[in-house]
């Protein structure tokens, strides 16, 4: 009787501490610049899609999934339009001077706003694929932009990253992850 | 008779606007049975960039695009539940708005039901115990305390 009601008396603090910690470790992601908006993605460790993008304008050379074969790759999706692609876009010059081999889909863009763009900041991509009506970034689960994902050399989506790449994003993740995957 | 008129009126606008949904004309497609099957998946989707409302609803751009999507699927011949498993395999179980019941989920959907059951369970026995301690009368210590207080009662009782 009394062990009964002593656990009674404790078990609405023992609930209020569970949820505590259960807030507490949400708070803390949204600390380490964790959105609790972001999705994972549903096609992690499956094959990226399958798809031949055409080059920005006529005669450059477009992107398709063969590309993506035999070696760790990013696959960036950007917009001229998009700021915060502006803003990680040094980020992405930086892995590209790093020697990682980076794909660009061009998301939903003008041919001539897209060049204007990488005339003025630099072109760190291997080919860049022209998504003119978003249905191929549909098939990568795109949603946000920009977005950057990180194939493994069997062609499997390993890690996708939402919004502008940061310079801790580089070092907490995405270079760890490029070297694990490479060995 | 102007007013029932007028309200008459208010009512079936209001109607009208509530199956408006956010789809564009230029999206319907010629097809009514096809558009309505569309209508319903589109309620049922999530628009995973606002997040609260289905892509029936959304003027996002992506809530265009998957409804356009959508269409399409059912279009080239897919069953209800192929275009689903299409949007699903893309961005995840998140999408539906109606989440599957399933090993994962299952807290989720028994949990308001579990809630109820310990809430009741705890309520009973609360109940039970108090009972129990009402019945069990007032100790003999008690007892005369009481007729102690009663007898100064009315003793003051008395003096006024």
């Amino acid at each position: 009787m009394t062990a009964n009601l002593r656990l009674s008396y404790f078990l609405p603090a023992i609930i209020v501490l569970v949820l505590a910690a259960i807030f507490w470790s949400y708070l803390g992601e949204i600390k380490d610049g964790k959105s609790i908006q972001d999705l994972p993605s549903a096609l992690i460790n499956k094959p990226a899609p399958t798809f031949k993008l055409p080059g920005i304008s006529a005669g450059d050379k477009g992107f398709d999934s063969a590309s993506l074969k035999g070696k760790v790759t990013l696959v960036n999706v950007w917009a001229s339009w998009c700021p915060p692609c502006r803003v990680e876009h040094p980020r992405i010059m930086q892995l590209a001077r790093e020697g990682i081999p980076i794909y660009g889909i061009n998301y939903k863009d003008k041919p001539n706003d897209a060049k204007g763009f990488l005339a003025e900041l630099g072109n760190p991509y291997k080919a860049i694929g022209a998504d003119r009506t978003g249905k191929i970034a549909i098939d990568w689960g795109v949603y946000g932009y920009p977005e950057t994902f990180v194939v493994d050399a069997k062609g499997h989506i390993r890690y996708r990253h939402v919004g502008p790449i940061m310079a801790h994003d580089l070092t907490d993740k995405i270079r760890p992850l490029i070297k694990a995957l490479s060995k | 008779m102007m007013k029932a008129r007028f309200i008459v009126i208010l009512f079936a606008t209001l109607a009208m606007a509530s199956t408006a949904g956010a789809v564009e004309p230029n999206e319907i497609l010629k097809d009514p049975a096809l558009e309505q099957r569309a209508r319903a998946l589109s309620k049922d989707l999530r628009c995973v960039v606002c997040q609260n409302q289905s892509i029936d609803d959304s003027n996002a751009d992506l809530a265009r695009d998957l409804r356009v999507v959508v269409r399409a699927r059912l279009t080239a011949g897919d069953t209800d539940k192929q275009v689903m498993d299409f949007v699903v395999a893309r961005y995840g179980e998140f999408v539906l708005l109606k989440p599957p019941v399933n090993a994962r989920t299952m807290l989720l959907w028994s949990g308001p039901a579990l809630v109820l059951i310990f809430g009741a369970i705890g309520l009973v026995s609360w109940f039970r115990r108090r009972g129990t301690a009402a019945s069990e009368g007032l100790s003999a210590d008690e007892e005369k305390r009481l007729a102690a207080l009663m007898d100064d009662k009315t003793v003051s009782g008395e003096a006024d």
